[in-house]
């Protein structure tokens, strides 16, 4: 059952919000969709990347002649070779530009250069690219490459990175400080620690994860010397993003000379939004061989180039009073950015985590600081989920440790201090204004769906099967909807955030959306087809959607922290509202009425009272082709664009509720069943949003019990391969309880709010609980993640951690 | 060498050197790029094709090895374009795929447990999952693909499929 609150969706009998099936699956399904491995240009020549083998070292020398007389070798290249590209800047430097030592617009002290001549700052850290017939042959050479290293020490901790004497890894970055950055009320909340009845404080580790989209990154660069024109396909998530970074600020080339293509892309989590060596690669050298270049990475090559996630160190205290209120929350996180800063890797370790720590609670005093540090580990990004998962996993532990403290129901605890419906819009003190919510009719839904009245009956059940039973509870907001372009700019982004789309009617009837967002994976020409659609009263059949080419789509930002829905959507609708506007403009015209007599309805326009004069939307948009007859301030034609920039962010929000049952004997941890009440605001298509949470369910289910990137004393990931780094497989979960609630988003026409991540958010936090709840009478106060069966066996036979 | 392979009904003569895999052959060689690779390790399941009947892990076979063999891809399944099997159309209608890269090995690994149990009991839930442990996702939690075969595979039969009846009780529509 769905429980609406605020402002009700809209029933017009309208497609959008009705459970279509999803349009690409089809093809998907027949394996028939193109993906940048797929791409087979005529006379395509294969790159090859040489990563460092050691994480932290001078280059002596880089020996290349044996390479380049192997069979096959077009082209071997180093940092020698591109001494005039500039290198891929960082461009969400949160605090502002003072918070960064030194202070720089573009984030460039410490970024990574298209390939390292001079020292290489982590395993993978590019050096050489080979270019040669086949792709065995530009593997092959990368062997005969002989560089002479000279090692220096390695640090892969945030924290140690900021100790003295801890090995430097930029020049220019003294300390490896990249950032320190705080939020909300120090003084406030020191002050509430102090005078509080009570406090709890845990030291968490948020272990570093991989999002291992299935679909490796690729990039294929394409230049034509008749035009001078750059062509790059990419697994990207944003190709306009892509080509002002790549053509304004790497390549230095004139915008319109690089067109940008994201074919079909296999999924991204947030790692395909990022700049990386091998696009301008491909593109330069692709220009220096008059061919195109196709380089593919491998599952191991990603583990060790593309961003990794999370990977906070944080002191975290919650301070309260005795009957449950809470007063104050703290945290002080080291946050591991990695050998360079990624493109916005900064604004996730920071702001995205910082802004969110007091979730759902009403809370007077709160304070986060951050201090992001350099490392010789993969650069840091975004994760499902990013910033707000950590957040709400440091937030919902102290709760529990709260409650336990107090003696106190953990869901009690929750219920006393969830923000009151009353307060929206809601200063949550550290940043966000939290738009709109129902919090406490959320949470009572899904503690009442999990049954969690009945668990002390059930623990004792699970005891006689030796099974220890625990309930875990988490609740999270998740900003999403990113963004408004200057509220953005204060929190240190150099670029627009709007989104934008074009609509244009065809003078048989049939209509075109492109949009500037690039699906990877979550069916937009389904829901933007539904959206056009309903607004225009047209069959969503007649709607073809285009996106992911910078050649054929308006200005576009991407898809990112779950925007397409909250951004890309309402400019759909927005650009189909200018559309009937002008319909009913025209209309008065060929109906021979007042513009104020002329009803749109159905997809076509009549006279008031009069349904017998009236215009289909097919004879509408002939006559709109034909132009016969309009006056001279109505143009011809049917062919509208908007860039849609929101007021304010959007906060969806939910509960969920892990049950988990561990086996006393092996230690091993088992989601027994999973409740979800999630609320992502008026929604456009249920069966694919559901889609979505489970698979963001399951995503920070792995990141609770099996997943970690794990670096060596020598700065090795030991996890780089799916044998090593464990992801969730269908055995691992069960079906999983979900419902909703609805509360629209007063910020954007479709009231919509974020959903493709926001159920990433709380499982890690939920199944923790969970597990200590299981062992709460062992003593057990906190388990570090990945919760594997050795870690908790320990903990069962009384180990400390 | 020269290898001679059935593939989708149709031979194929090829030379290739001894260490070429199977899944490069597909790909590279006859252009069968339906058949993704998600690792270099075997762990992805992305590759999997049917090599006389059973799913295989197209990676982790060489070509030479094969010789002689039925190999069925996801280009096999269907024409280009075509109507959708029994198993692609419920995964389908349970929008069982999302970014598709996994979705042909899915398709492949999957066909073998319809095809294997179409004699006698649908499979179960248990069954099903573990069954898919050779497939990563990362998109859809494998709820829908679970839901799809479920489907598929009641689609054949009377009665409803053991487990079935709970599982979707337990997952009200969102």
């Amino acid at each position: 059952m769905t429980t609406v609150t605020g402002e009700a969706p809209a029933d017009r009998g309208g497609v959008l919000g009705q459970p279509l099936d999803s349009r690409e699956d089809p093809q998907l399904l027949r394996g028939e969709a193109t993906y940048v491995a797929d791409i087979d240009l005529p006379g395509t020549a294969h790159m090859a990347i040489l990563g460092s083998p050691v994480a932290h070292a001078r280059i002596l020398s880089i020996e290349t002649k044996a390479a380049e007389q192997l069979p096959g070798v077009l082209k071997v290249a180093t940092a020698a070779d591109f001494t005039d590209v500039m290198p891929l800047p960082c461009i969400w430097i949160p605090g502002g530009v003072e918070s960064h030592f030194p202070p720089h617009p573009y984030g460039l002290p410490g970024a990574r250069p298209v390939l390292t001549g001079d020292t290489v700052r982590h395993v993978g850290d590019p050096i050489a690219a080979v270019v040669a017939e086949t792709p065995r042959q530009a593997a092959a050479a990368l062997a005969a490459i002989a560089v002479e290293y000279e090692p220096l020490p390695v640090v892969t901790r945030a924290d140690e990175a900021l100790a003295d004497g801890a090995p430097q890894l930029h020049e220019a970055v003294p300390g490896n400080l990249n950032a320190y950055w705080t939020c909300g009320d120090k003084d406030r909340t020191d002050a509430a620690i102090a005078a509080a009845e009570v406090t709890v404080e845990l030291d968490l580790v948020n272990q570093r994860t991989i999002n291992s989209p299935i679909e490796p990154r690729g990039a294929v660069g394409d230049y034509d010397s008749a035009t001078g024109e750059y062509t790059l396909y990419a697994s990207t998530q944003g190709p306009h993003n892509h080509r002002f970074l790549l053509s304004a600020l790497v390549l230095g080339i004139p915008f319109n000379k690089l067109r940008v293509i994201a074919p079909t892309v296999g999924g991204s989590f947030g790692t395909k939004g990022y700049l990386y060596p091998d696009m301008p690669l491909v593109l330069l050298l692709s220009k220096a061989l008059g061919r195109p270049v196709k380089w593919v990475d491998t599952r191991t090559g990603l583990m060790n180039s593309t961003v990794q996630g999370r990977d906070h160190r944080q002191h975290v205290t919650l301070a309260g009073t005795r009957d449950g209120r809470i007063t104050a929350v703290r945290c002080t996180s080291h946050a591991n950015l990695g050998a360079y800063p990624s493109t916005i890797g900064p604004g996730v370790a920071t702001a995205l985590m910082g802004r969110s720590i007091s979730g759902m609670y009403d809370i007077e005093a709160a304070f986060c600081e951050v201090y992001a540090a350099f490392t010789n580990t993969v650069p840091l990004g975004a994760q499902r989920g990013s910033g707000r998962a950590e957040a709400a996993f440091l937030m919902e532990r102290l709760v529990d440790r709260y409650a336990s403290e107090i003696g106190m129901d953990p869901a009690e605890v929750r219920r006393r201090n969830l923000v009151p419906k009353e307060k929206f819009p809601y200063d949550n003190g550290l940043g966000w204004t939290y738009d709109s919510g129902d919090y406490r009719l959320n949470f009572d839904k899904a503690v009442e769906l999990s049954g969690y009245a009945g668990m002390p009956a059930r623990k004792a059940e699970a005891r006689t099967r030796g099974k220890r039973l625990g309930v875990g509870i988490a609740t999270y907001v998740a900003i999403c909807g990113v963004g408004p372009s200057t509220r953005m700019s204060q929190e240190g982004m150099l670029g627009g955030t709007w989104e934008s789309a074009n609509i244009r009617v065809h003078p048989t009837g049939e209509v075109t959306v492109t949009v500037g967002s690039a699906s990877t994976g979550q069916s937009h020409g389904t829901v933007f087809a539904q959206v056009a659609a309903d607004e225009l009263g047209i069959d969503p059949a007649t709607v073809q959607v285009h996106e992911g080419d910078t050649q054929k789509a308006p200005y576009g930002q991407g898809t990112y922290g779950s925007r397409s829905y909250s951004m890309a959507a309402p400019a759909v609708a927005l650009t189909a509202r200018k559309l009937k506007a002008k319909l009913v403009k025209a209309g008065a015209v060929f109906l021979g009425v007042p513009e104020d007599k002329v009803v749109y309805e159905g997809g076509a326009i009549h006279e008031e009272g009069n349904p017998e004069n009236a215009k289909t939307f097919a004879e509408l948009a002939m006559a709109m082709w034909y132009g016969w007859g309009l006056p001279p301030e109505i143009e011809p034609a049917l062919d509208e664009t908007t860039h849609f920039d929101p007021p304010d962010f959007n906060y969806p929000f939910g509960t969920h509720v892990a049950v988990v049952e561990i086996d006393e004997l092996t230690g091993e941890t088992e989601v027994v069943a999973y409740t979800a009440v999630d609320d992502a605001g008026n929604i456009g298509n249920p069966k694919i949003v559901q889609g979505q949470i489970e698979g963001s369910i399951v995503h920070g289910l792995g990141q609770a019990l099996m997943e970690a990137a794990e670096y060596d004393e020598n700065g090795r990931l030991l996890s780089a391969d799916l044998g090593h780094y464990a992801l969730p497989r269908a055995a691992d979960v069960p079906f999983f309880a979900l419902d909703k609630t609805v509360t629209p988003s007063p910020h954007n026409p479709l009231g919509a709010k974020g959903a493709g991540e926001i159920a990433t958010v709380p499982p890690a936090a939920a199944v923790v609980n969970a597990v200590v709840d299981a062992l709460c009478d062992l003593g057990v106060r906190h388990i570090d993640m990945p919760l594997t069966p050795e870690k908790v066996w320990r903990r069962l036979r009384g180990e400390s951690q | 060498m020269d290898i001679t392979l059935n593939v989708n009904g149709r031979p194929e003569r090829f030379s290739a050197p001894p260490n070429e895999l199977l899944v490069e052959r597909l790909r590279d060689g006859l252009g069968l790029t339906g058949t993704k690779v998600g690792c270099d390790t075997g762990q992805c399941g992305s590759c999997v094709v049917r090599l006389d009947g059973r799913s295989v892990k197209s990676c982790l076979v060489l070509t030479a090895s094969a010789a002689g063999a039925e190999v069925a891809t996801i280009e096999g399944v269907t024409t280009r374009g075509g109507e959708l099997s029994g198993l692609q159309e419920a995964l389908r209608q349970e929008h069982g795929t999302q970014c598709g890269f996994c979705t042909p090995g899915m398709v492949m690994a999957l066909g073998e447990l319809v095809d294997a149990t179409a004699d006698g009991p649908a499979p179960t839930e248990p069954e099903i999952r573990e069954w898919l442990t050779g497939n990563l996702c990362r998109c859809t939690g494998y709820h829908s693909v679970v839901r799809g075969v479920q489907r598929a595979c009641a689609a054949g039969r009377a009665e409803v499929p053991a487990g079935t009846a709970a599982s979707t009780a337990a997952a009200p529509e969102v």
